[in-house]
């Protein structure tokens, strides 16, 4: 028989607690790509001298493969002295890798700001703070969230890359059990299935949060 | 002794590449003047109020305020460019009103109105919706302070503004055509608001106006630009009644002849 059911529920709560860890990389590397992304789009615009170092810095990123990027943290780095645990490197470099396309995003937003809204602030003699928090960045980010959010979703889908460092998420938890049981069906069935579904999901949740975002701005 | 100009412009130039905008410009405007800039499209009104606003650079010369340099500071003696901090100290005795109105879409009239005072001058979120409460109530809109921009015709989004600049309790107030993205029929209301500033209050005011007739009965002073210089300028019932510049005169009956 190719597929057991009995193995399949054995496997089940070794899985599920991998799963949290998939999440939980998702989650922390998703906020640190969103919050690092912002700060480098607001850095660009208020400190017009650091545009072109943003710029090779952003391009220098998002050209080279992620996997990479996660060795680089992970086994590069503590030639220079900086010892990182395989989760913390790898959802760095996760974060880092998002943050340079959710700068984009971000960018994109601010760009598409009227002009006047910026002579507005400067007229009430707004400080540039003041301006991206209250003014500019509220705007800005309704229109971006979908975007923001299929990030979110390639984001977790690519966290098996950390089994490459032997994090145990989903994948690596997968292969081990794979390899000690010589049984792979399952347990890479079981991942396929969790990726599906939690794709699924994040993806209705944006739709909503689009949905009531829209329904607010309209106003 | 003379009373120091709540304004003016020494010798300055703005260029953007080879075009030059304003050429060597000289205006003094006194405490609580209303002064009104006329002049055909393209000659350089919006530019003097935007680089007063500090939303432009100057090439050359130097605009001081109540007699400190607004674009420069002094140090040693020398005039250097001016840092931030110091725009940011004179550039809050100016106010400006757009023609495109730029209210903050995502805000009410309210918040439009209390977002400076409190998060520029450090007002209390009471005291500064007391204070709004009241510029909006001499706007007339007291009944639309919790509307958003949006739900706002376009005379009542300007007289928001209006309100809104009033509430950092600027010296001088900039109005850049702010009826022409009207309908006619909501001309006179944003007029109306003006006058009433104009009186209530001890504001210097330069305005740039397609209304002549609001700049006839309005203004101390009215200037007229052509190709980036003052052509003519006096009181009004001189500039309109008796113009000298054959240019004014072209202007004015081409205006005329239009509306
Ligand atoms: N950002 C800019 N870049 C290049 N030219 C500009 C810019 N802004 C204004 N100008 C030019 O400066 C001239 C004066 O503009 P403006 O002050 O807006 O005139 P007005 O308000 O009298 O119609 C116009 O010829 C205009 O095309
Ligand atoms: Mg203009």
């Amino acid at each position: 028989m190719i597929w057991d059911w009995a193995f399949a529920f054995e496997i089940l709560p070794v899985l599920a607690s991998a799963a949290i860890v998939s999440i939980e990389a998702t989650l922390i590397g998703f906020a640190l790509a969103a919050s690092l992304g912002l700060v480098l789009a607001v850095v660009r615009i208020a400190v017009p001298w650091t545009g072109w170092t943003i710029s090779v810095l952003v391009e220098l990123i998002r050209s080279t493969p992620l996997l990479i990027q996660i060795f680089f943290l992970y086994f590069v780095f503590p030639k220079f002295g900086v010892v990182l645990d395989a989760f913390t490197a790898g959802v760095l470099a996760i974060g880092i890798h998002y943050a340079a396309y959710c700068s984009e995003v971000y960018r994109a937003g601010f760009d598409n700001i009227h002009r006047g809204q910026w002579e507005a602030s400067v007229a009430l003699n707004l400080s540039a703070w003041t301006t991206f928090r209250d003014i500019i960045i509220p705007q800005a980010i309704p229109p971006i969230v979908p975007a923001l959010g299929n990030y979110l979703v390639a984001l977790f889908k690519e966290t098996p890359l950390l089994s490459a460092i032997a994090v145990l998420e989903l994948m690596q938890t997968a292969k081990i059990i794979g390899s000690e049981t010589f049984r792979y069906t399952e347990p890479m069935t079981l991942v396929g299935l969790f990726f599906l579904a939690m794709s699924l999901v994040s993806a209705a949740l944006i739709r909503s949060l689009e949905g009531l975002l829209n329904r607010r701005t309209m106003r | 002794m003379t009373e120091q100009p709540m304004v003016r412009f020494d010798n300055v130039s703005k260029r953007y590449g080879s075009l030059t905008v304003l050429d060597g410009l000289n205006l003094d405007i006194a405490r609580g003047e209303k002064v009104s800039i006329i002049g055909p499209s393209g000659s350089g009104k919006t530019t003097v109020l935007r680089m007063l606003m500090t939303l432009e650079t100057i090439n050359d010369g130097v605009i001081w305020v109540e007699g400190e340099p607004l674009t420069h500071m002094q140090r040693n003696g020398k005039l250097v460019p001016a840092d931030l901090a110091h725009i940011r100290k004179i550039r809050a005795k100016i106010g400006m009103v757009f023609q495109s109105f730029n209210l903050f879409p995502h805000m009410t009239a309210m918040q439009n109105c209390i977002e400076a005072p409190i998060t520029v001058l450090g007002m209390k979120r009471a005291d500064a919706e007391a204070r709004a409460a009241e510029l909006l109530d001499m706007v007339g809109l007291s009944e639309k302070k919790d509307h958003y921009p949006s739900q706002l015709s376009g005379g009542q989004q300007q007289r928001v503004a209006i309100a809104r600049a009033c509430a950092m309790r600027p010296k001088i107030m900039l109005f850049d055509e702010v009826t022409s993205a009207l309908d006619p029929e909501l001309v006179g209301e944003v007029l109306e608001v003006i006058r009433k500033l104009g009186r209530e209050h001890d504001l210097t005011m330069l305005m740039v106006t397609h209304q002549m007739g609001f700049a006839k009965e309005f203004s101390d002073r009215v200037c007229f630009f052509h190709a980036g210089k003052i052509c003519e300028q006096g009181p009004p019932n001189e500039l309109f009644g008796a113009p000298k510049n054959e240019r004014t005169r072209q202007f004015l009956h081409a205006v005329l002849e239009a509306g």
